[in-house]
């Protein structure tokens, strides 16, 4: 259903290429600034379809504009994709092949991890296994700072973990590379690092921290949604997460 | 659903995959010449519809990618890297590749220098209102507003300025380029080097001079991109003047463009007073030559 593409959708495209990640409520006010400057109308909660119509058109060039969680704050982010790429190729022009290959491997490090942060002692020890060129210790430190700083990674207390964007942008090369191991938050279905696991050897099921709190707010008596079986983790509460959708 | 197709790695990086070349001869090596257009319908027998369009894709993720630290694409490269064996659809693919630009995106290829093919992606849309600094097109950005500063001051001295006139205005601002500043870092590099390899200035010799000096003139983007006529309605509210005081820069920045209607910059050569580049007329499209 979808409908020739006016400057206002073009103006948005444009504007998402040059941010690497709006949360809902940027996202929303550029889709009223666009239509406010093209003299059309914007139209509240449209912006998914405003978004569905230019993805339509972008599909042939392997391009899509997706949505996916924060696991810090449990809101949703949008992002400009490139959906054909095999590899992490979208960040070659700014890294050397072993920086590259150091944040694969990162990567493959947060996948495994139970909860889906890793020190940078973990990391620093990578950077003797690198089949490129090695890195030096501090080398792989800067490089861990960059990556922070272009924001790729979060850091927190010494830990890292995979920020909005990365999870967003490297979403088909995870689920593509770490197919088994991959967790899947039961609630959203998407993927999920940061999260919590259900006891019960027999289920195991994984949900999203955000997820958790939105979930089974206000129970006071949580029972995993596929086993039944008592959750037995802490519930943080709503109001740790800002969640922009309702429980 | 769409199918996800895995597109080559085409940044160069592995040429192992690389399929035999119809015309038997080695990718790199030789010049590109633009197809014939019985050559480019043989081409196209020998291609699908979808192959194509999947070399379109690539070319335009290409060119995004360059266009992301604003580095002119140089055609020897494009073919060498992403074109490769579809040489012979060159013109049909970047039919498709300016069509695409246009109406998916609202950018438009633009080839600023016709010798050497080097290619730029400049904006179609208007800038939004608000500001001097809306003359110039792009992601709002302090560079911008940096080189706003930089550009109006050249324009209004008429197309050339002495490297030093640069500084001291810059310091005025306190921006000195002797220092590192806490937003731009090296100052002098992001000038001299940053916004020249980006085209949006020249960095030119004068020559004659010795010790060597420079001055500063527009460069091709800032010509494509970047409005006279808004620097002009700025200075004058900035002055408090009517921008029609100052008459030969006036003239200059609404000089009628060659599309009635258009208000914004374009590469017309029958724009007079866009004398001070030296470039050679770009307007006539790649696709077409």
């Amino acid at each position: 259903m979808a409908r020739q593409l006016g400057d206002v959708h073009r103006r948005f495209l444009q504007s998402m290429m040059s941010n690497s990640v709006l949360d809902e409520q940027q996202a929303t006010a550029l889709y009223q600034n666009c239509c406010d400057i093209h003299k059309v109308q914007s139209i509240p909660d449209k912006l998914d379809d405003f978004i569905d119509n230019i993805n339509s058109k972008l599909q042939p060039m392997f391009m899509q504009i997706r949505k996916g969680m924060s696991e810090d704050n449990g809101h949703q982010f949008y992002a400009l994709v490139n959906m054909a790429e095999t590899d992490v190729t979208r960040m070659s022009s700014d890294y050397a092949d072993n920086e590259l290959e150091l944040f694969r491997k990162t990567l493959d490090l947060i996948v495994s991890s139970e909860n889906g942060k890793i020190s940078s002692t973990d990391v620093l020890n990578i950077a003797d296994t690198l089949t490129t060129k090695k890195l030096k210790k501090s080398e792989a430190e800067q490089v861990l700072n960059r990556l922070v700083q272009d924001k790729w990674l979060n850091e927190k207390r010494g830990e890292f973990s995979l920020s909005v964007k990365c999870i967003i942008e490297m979403e088909p090369y995870i689920r593509r590379m770490h197919e088994d191991q991959v967790k899947v938050c039961h609630i959203c279905h998407n993927i999920a690092f940061q999260c919590q696991i259900c006891d019960s050897p027999t289920c195991g099921i994984k949900i999203h921290n955000p997820c958790v709190a939105t979930y089974f707010k206000g129970r006071v008596d949580p029972r995993c949604p596929a086993c039944d079986e008592f959750w037995p983790h802490e519930i943080p509460g709503i109001y740790f997460y800002f969640s922009t959708y309702n429980s | 659903m769409t199918q996800r197709k895995r597109l080559s790695n085409s940044q160069g990086a592995s040429q192992n995959k690389r399929r035999s070349d119809p015309l038997g001869e080695d990718d790199g090596d030789l010049p590109f010449t633009q197809p014939s257009s019985s050559q480019v319908q043989r081409g196209m027998e020998k291609f699908t519809n979808s192959q194509v369009d999947q070399k379109t894709a690539e070319v335009i993720q290409f060119f995004l990618v360059k266009d992301q630290k604003k580095i002119p694409v140089r055609r020897a490269d494009l073919v060498k890297h992403v074109i490769k064996e579809y040489r012979n659809v060159y013109s049909e693919i970047m039919k498709r590749v300016h069509q695409t630009f246009d109406q998916v995106f609202g950018l438009k290829l633009v080839e600023i220098d016709t010798k050497n093919h080097l290619y730029i992606l400049i904006n179609k849309l208007e800038p939004p209102e608000g500001g001097g600094a809306a003359a110039v097109q792009g992601p709002a950005n302090p560079k911008t507003g940096l080189l706003f500063v930089i550009l109006s001051v050249i324009f209004m001295k008429r197309g050339a300025v002495k490297e030093s006139v640069i500084w001291n205005t810059l310091k005025k601002l306190r921006v000195d380029p002797g220092e590192r500043h806490e937003q731009f870092g090296d100052v002098k590099r992001l000038v001299t080097d940053e916004f020249v390899r980006q085209r949006y200035l020249e960095y030119v010799r004068i020559p004659h001079t010795e010790p060597v000096e420079f001055e500063f003139h527009w460069g091709q983007r800032a010509e494509l991109e970047v409005s006279k006529a808004k620097i002009l309605d700025f200075m004058g509210q900035l002055h408090d003047q009517d921008p029609q005081t100052w008459s030969q820069q006036y003239r200059e920045a609404h000089a009628p463009p060659s599309t009635p209607g258009s208000s914004q910059p374009h590469t017309s050569s029958s724009q007079p007073g866009a004398s001070q580049s030296r470039r050679s007329s770009s307007q006539s499209r790649p696709s077409q030559r």
